[in-house]
């Protein structure tokens, strides 16, 4: 039978596809019922073929508020994780300290813990502090669980970068500040900007610990956990996919940025 | 920010300072660079695990305030009351987890080996959903499992339903609202930790083996089994962890996808902190269920033999 054979040479390949499509089908869903107009209040089964919610996407109350709320979270929570893991990262890889056992178990734990053990804990501490929740505790929490991620993503750069293009740079007579700026940080540019990516995403993605943290504010995930309550308004798919297609465009133009950046660089 | 914070530089010219002083600041340097970052993590990581070990063992009521009286009692009283749930989520999580290797694996070895110049493609194309938030990605799923939908009319027809109905997956003919529905969206949500990490450790396989191993008269079956996959280890071992942590404190998919009979432990400790309020319950469930996953994943990671990894 060569159909069969056929089949038994290329079932990698056919599995492989599948799988891709079991990971893609929602996303088409997302996409396809983001032109619907639902009957009811929830946007479950196609109705009709509507612009309505892409030419009026915020006209569902609170909810772009809780996404400007959760763009503003996740880039603060950029910073600060980031800052704050490229430093350690730099000092994992560089230097000889004491501890660094237990430091890099500390890094390690919050990557090993299911998320809503962190939530409890954090409210835990939140409660008997007395601290009133909302932006700043929800800010704290994201910079505490994106930390370890960022660390992750720089030091396998600073690894393996070439220690000898800085002595290269001290030989001729760069300063440390010189030297860092100029031949440091852009070789490990493309980790950190990895690990700052990484912790946009997981920050403005994140439900479980900023539900537990975030007292009456509500962030964007949090309002779609709501509307799944009250009934889901079609805006929100309409979200979903806009920023789908963002995040692709932005791959996609890293991707010609790094390949115009390795065809200069060839002489 | 990274820019201006991260070089230790001297106020001073160093040529200026004495010897000894600039040596002793050299040493202090790793220190500096670690003690923001080590002490984010040590106030709002390490000290709220104190606190909840504490609150644990507390007794006490809303209104009159809470007290630590050592009530171990709590925890067993969690456990009895609550094991159905324990034992469901490593349950689905383990039953996603496998689910997830299963899936993933022919992916992660197309891209790796097959995909050629479709590569970044299919890169992107795995990474690419994580874009959508989680929630509304996972919302989809009730479009797509919806009662008397296409997949349910498939799954129907072939008499899938009938089997998996026998075994309890699945209610009659309804997959929204079952085991089978939880379970279907933990494997997919959590599919792209298990595909990467795979990927990565395939990436890395010397091509010549295969070759060498055909030379060697291997079946491809063989080759795979003795070179490919062992070769694999490290990814799969990161790729079930990095799956089976997060599935098993997860309570989204349950609560979205499935009813009160598939309720996961993070509904439950979600549901004792911020509506019964019952928190020393509610930090025994979470202490548990945090023992429990670092007990499994520390047996897992010896059992294996990589614990390099960590």
């Amino acid at each position: 039978m060569p159909v069969l054979r056929w089949l038994r040479r290329h079932l990698i390949v056919i599995a492989g596809l599948l799988t891709l499509a079991y990971m893609i089908l929602p996303n088409i869903v997302v996409m396809v019922f983001s032109f619907n107009k639902p009957n009811g209040r929830f946007n479950y089964a196609w109705q009709r073929f509507s612009l309505d919610a892409w030419t009026d996407p915020c006209g569902v109350a609170d909810m772009c508020g809780s996404l400007s709320l959760s763009l503003q979270i996740a880039t603060w929570a950029t910073i600060g994780a980031t800052a704050l893991g490229t430093m350690i990262a730099f000092a994992l890889v560089r230097y000889r300290f004491r501890a660094r056992g237990a430091i890099n178990s500390l890094i390690f734990l919050p990557m090993a813990m299911p998320e809503v053990v962190m939530a409890a804990s954090l409210l835990t501490l939140f409660l008997n502090m007395g601290a009133q929740l909302g932006f700043w505790t929800v800010l704290i929490a994201h910079i505490m669980f994106c930390l370890s991620f960022v660390v992750t993503a720089v030091k396998a750069r600073v690894m393996s970068m070439d220690p000898r293009l800085e002595e290269a740079a001290r030989d001729l007579y760069a300063g440390p500040v010189q030297t860092f700026l100029r031949v440091t940080l852009p070789i490990a540019a493309p980790g950190i900007a990895a690990g700052a990516l990484l912790a946009f995403a997981l920050s403005f993605d994140d439900f479980i610990i900023t539900n537990f943290n975030a007292g009456s504010t509500v962030t964007f995930p949090m309002f779609v956990w709501g509307s799944a309550q009250r009934g889901t308004p079609v805006q929100i798919n309409v979200i979903g996919t806009a920023m789908f297609i963002i995040a692709v465009l932005v791959v996609v133009a890293g991707q010609l940025i790094a390949n115009r950046r390795k065809n200069s660089a060839r002489p | 920010m990274t820019v201006t914070e991260a070089p230790p530089a001297p106020p001073t010219d160093p040529a200026e300072l004495p010897v000894r002083k600039a040596s002793t600041r050299k040493r202090l340097v790793p220190y500096w660079l670690l003690l923001p970052g080590i002490l984010w993590l040590v106030v709002f990581f390490a000290l709220p695990m104190v606190y909840q070990a504490s609150t644990s063992v507390q007794t006490g009521s809303l209104e009159k305030g809470f007290e630590v009286t050592w009530h171990f009692q709590t925890y067993w009283d969690a456990l009895s009351e609550y094991y159905p749930q324990f034992i469901r989520s490593l349950l689905y999580a383990g039953t996603a987890t496998i689910l997830c290797l299963l899936l993933g694996y022919p992916l992660a070895y197309l891209i790796a080996f097959k995909a050629g110049r479709w590569r970044n493609v299919v890169l992107v194309l795995v990474i690419a959903p994580f874009f959508t938030s989680f929630l509304i990605r996972t919302l989809a799923w009730k479009t797509i499992l919806a009662d008397g939908g296409a997949v349910v009319d498939v799954l129907n027809t072939l008499h899938v339903l009938d089997v998996t109905s026998w075994l309890g997956w699945t209610e009659s003919n309804r997959v929204l609202a079952t085991p089978m529905a939880v379970v279907c969206g933990l494997t997919y949500n959590f599919l792209p930790f298990m595909i990467l990490p795979l990927y990565t450790s395939l990436e890395r396989i010397d091509g010549r083996l295969h070759e060498a191993a055909g030379d060697l008269y291997a079946t491809p079956a063989t080759t795979f089994l003795k070179v490919t996959f062992p070769l694999s280890m490290p990814g799969v071992v990161s790729g079930t962890l990095l799956t089976f942590i997060p599935a098993s404190g997860d309570y989204v998919n349950a609560e979205l996808l499935g009813s009160t009979d598939t309720k996961m432990v993070g509904s439950v400790i979600q549901t004792q902190f911020l509506r019964v309020l019952d928190y020393p319950m509610a930090a025994a469930l979470s202490f548990i269920l945090m023992a429990v996953v670092l007990l499994m994943v520390t047996v897992y990671i010896r059992r294996s033999g990589t614990e390099d990894l960590v």
